[in-house]
């Protein structure tokens, strides 16, 4: 029996493998990008894919499962989002292999744009969901997903989160087990996928007495456990919230669920008579505590006390329920007196340089999901909106169609290279179409930057590394319909200035692109090598310290201070400094300073 | 350990970039390898862009929750000043805790608007007076030829704490999860940051 400590997400790949999965799809997300990148590394057997959005990946492997094979997408929870049309009517078509959506939660927000429930996705979507504990679940969950899902005709949902995602424990390895469907196409199965409403409402009914039968197989389910200890208080939990109420309350007694949706009513049921008082532990919304106060149960604890937003806790859900009794540990130090460590963008970053400019221009920047939603960050502050990926391109059309012609030369919209393809490219063709105005700036740093250098199709390279053909993104904005499409170098901010400034002011569409700015991390594209000197370092016989340059909030910058003069006479009260081992001499604070008092460092 | 049924409570604590990651993930080969059941739970995302990183790792007959209660840190490890600071009321009464003495300036900080902490050592001391230890992780590293080591000589420093377990663990894991061309630099790392305690 071979034991390997692994992250929840390489457990889901490595149980999707067990399991005899033939495709994966995906589109990355923080807490789920690992799954697909962990497939495409080690499971060759598995036709894996970065797919150009969530949407786009579900049907990719809808389309596999209705070939006979089993197959999966991963996404974060905003991602199901995206890809929600198709999944429900998947719930009603079902499939021929099986077929599995994981879908990854983010309480506390670590990493997202908003704290959803995905939860509230099965129900609505009456679909299937099963919510793992631990990596060795993630893999037990995995496997027995595509067995509920080809006994039951539909898709199953698996709902990870962040700590259950990104937490390491141990898993016991199995071998890899080949489905014995047979895989193929049959124009016979037609009435089972054409949606249209003939078929539909025949499908409708198929989908109520799925979930009947799923509910009476979730009484026997083998993962919906009943821990009987201490029966003055039950607890009725799933997932991570089992294991930190089990961490601080060992004693009291567990129905542990692991299949989140449909609930086991009769087993719930049970549960109730043999203990005395029910608590009910969940992340998030009232989504158990709803369902089971509706059966009639009578709830000691639940939403009460358990707080309905951000992540639990072993302290949190102990101070919740022992209430007065529960013993704050001693401060020693304020936690919010100390200078906080906000991430930042790289120091080399293309995105530096253009949201100085923009501010510098005093744009409404509409914003995007990226590394460069950083570029809201004071000092820099100059992006101000952030949604969802695309809403920033059709946000600008519409505040510009709002405001008229006075909105010219001062509103702009910034997208990433994945991002655009995810989902800029219909609202920038929504705002050709509409005689709209607004200026759309690619931000092309050749990689899906901020969830770890995920490709897309504007990189040239597949997720396995093999090369393909990379979007074009001045032809695809010339195919779109926009006249006026310009490149910049973000390096250079006068030119950068000078051309946005002109674009934006234009009363038509334009489409501006990065070029030659690869993210720092991005080794393949030799980020570095475009830059004259390795680094540079201030003059201090030149510099006033009059910090312009630490407007650009470059981590290798810091401020020294001392008061002192330069040589020809001005009185300072201290200096900038550039740290040599993080300065990649990039040139912009050059550009910033007024004094010349940057220049090129030798080793 | 001495309990072996107790859990026990480790948490790391750095910025993005120090390497604070492969430090836990030695850690949880070497556990699991000496047969205990072990969790490990970190925040991924924005770990390279400068941000602080914990790890929270736990290892015991049974371990349930993969976070530490707060509180309940029986040793904390860190591999920056102020990002030990920032986890200090975590830390038990008697908890140890094991600094590697750099500074890495925070944005705000850097900008001079406010000043980074004073001290470190001297409040840890003054709560924990003689379970507090302080190692210079990048001057050991240094001499060995390269800074990025100071990580592994954490580890190595924190490899006392554990005598049941034979050091050879700790390089075995090290050899596991390192590229070959790295082995020698990082086994001489562990062991001269063993020797600093």
């Amino acid at each position: 029996m071979k034991k390997e400590i692994m992250q929840g997400n390489a457990a889901i790949a490595r149980g999707a493998w067990e399991a005899g999965v033939k495709v994966a799809a995906a589109y990355p997300g923080t807490p789920s990008s690992e799954i697909l990148r962990d497939i495409a590394e080690n499971y060759p057997e598995i036709y894996a894919e970065w797919s150009t959005n969530e949407k786009v990946a579900v049907e990719v492997v809808s389309g596999a499962a209705i070939a006979g094979v089993r197959a999966m997408a991963s996404m974060k929870h905003v991602g199901l989002n995206v890809a929600a049309d198709p999944l429900m009517t998947l719930s009603y078509t079902g499939i021929k292999g099986g077929l599995m959506i994981v879908v990854a939660d983010d309480p506390n927000v670590h990493s997202s744009q908003n704290e959803q429930d995905s939860r509230n996705w099965a129900r609505f979507g009456k679909i299937p969901m099963l919510e793992p504990a631990d990596a060795q679940e993630c893999k037990d969950f995995t496997k027995i997903a595509f067995e509920i899902s080809e006994q039951f005709d539909t898709p199953v949902l698996l709902r990870t989160e962040t700590r259950v995602a990104h937490s390491d424990s141990p898993v016991v390895l199995e071998d890899r087990v080949e489905s014995n469907i047979v895989p193929g196409l049959d124009p016979k199965d037609a009435p089972k996928y054409v949606m249209v409403p003939i078929n539909v409402r025949v499908r409708r009914k198929a989908v109520e007495e799925k979930m009947k039968k799923l509910e009476e197989y979730a009484n026997t389910f083998k993962y919906n456990i009943m821990e009987i200890n201490d029966t003055s208080v039950g607890v009725i939990s799933s997932g991570v919230s089992y294991l930190y109420t089990k961490e601080v309350f060992p004693e009291w007694s567990y129905l542990k669920l692991g299949m989140v949706w449909p609930l086991p009513k009769k087993m719930i049921a049970e549960f109730a008579k043999k203990v005395k008082k029910i608590v009910i532990v969940e992340e998030l919304d009232p989504f158990f505590e709803t369902e089971i106060k509706a059966m009639g149960i009578k709830i000691w604890h639940g939403k009460d006390v358990i707080p309905n937003m951000y992540e639990l806790s072993p302290e949190i859900v102990e101070k919740a329920l022992k209430g007065k009794k529960y013993k704050e540990p001693k401060i020693r130090v304020k936690p919010e007196d100390l200078p906080r460590r906000p991430p930042n963008l790289c120091a080399g970053c293309s995105h530096r340089p253009l949201f100085y400019a923009l501010k510098k221009l005093g744009a409404f920047v509409f914003g995007d999901i990226g590394c460069y939603t950083l570029g809201t960050a004071p000092p820099l502050q100059a992006l101000h909106t952030t949604i969802c990926m695309g809403a920033g391109v059709g946000q600008a059309h519409g505040a510009m169609k709002a405001i008229g012609k006075d909105a010219l030369g001062k509103v702009v919209a910034v997208i990433g290279d994945s991002t655009f393809l995810h989902g800029g490219v219909t609202p920038l063709m929504d705002v050709v179409y509409n005689k709209g105005n607004s200026t759309t700036i690619v931000l092309d740093n050749r990689i899906t930057g901020m969830t770890g250098h995920q490709e897309h199709p504007g990189t040239g390279f597949t997720a396995r590394q093999e090369p393909t053909n990379a979007v074009d993104y001045a032809e695809l904005g010339k195919a779109l319909g926009v006249k006026s499409i310009r490149y910049i170098d973000p390096y250079n901010i006068k030119e950068t200035m000078e051309i946005i400034k002109e674009e934006m002011n234009k009363d038509e569409p334009s489409l501006i692109i990065y070029k030659n700015a690869p993210c720092m991390l991005l080794r393949r594209a030799k980020p570095t090598e475009r830059f004259k000197h390795p680094f540079y370092v201030v003059d201090t016989d030149k510099c006033r310290g009059c910090r312009m340059c630490l407007e650009i909030n470059c981590p290798a910058i810091s401020w020294q201070e001392g008061e002192g003069t330069t040589k020809d006479g001005h009185k300072r009260k201290g200096t900038t400094y550039i740290n040599r081992d993080q300065c990649v001499g990039c040139e912009v604070c050059v550009q910033v300073c007024k004094f010349d008092a940057i220049v090129p460092g030798t080793k | 350990m001495k309990n072996s049924d107790k859990t026990v409570n480790i948490f790391l604590s750095g910025v993005g970039g120090q390497g604070t990651i492969l430090a836990s993930n030695i850690l949880a080969e070497v556990f699991i390898k000496a047969g205990y059941d072990v969790k490990k739970a970190e925040v991924h995302g924005m770990a390279q862009r400068g941000g602080d990183v914990t790890t929270h790792f736990r290892f015991g007959k049974k371990v349930y929750s993969p976070l530490i209660k707060y509180g309940d840190v029986d040793f904390l490890l860190s591999f920056e000043l102020l990002e030990a600071l920032r986890y200090i009321n975590w830390v038990k009464p008697e908890g140890k805790i094991i600094i590697n003495k750099q500074k890495i300036f925070p944005p705000a900080v850097n900008l001079g608007q406010v000043k980074y902490p004073e001290d470190v050592e001297k409040i840890f001391k003054k709560y924990f007076k003689d379970n507090v230890w302080v190692v210079d992780g990048q001057g050991i590293a240094r001499s060995l030829g390269n800074v990025q080591a100071a990580n592994v000589v954490l580890v190595g420093a924190f490899s006392n704490f554990f005598p049941e377990i034979n050091p050879e663990q700790f390089v075995e894991a090290i050899k596991s999860l390192l590229a070959p061309k790295l082995h020698d630099l990082n086994v001489k790392a562990f062991y001269e940051g063993r020797k600093a305690l």
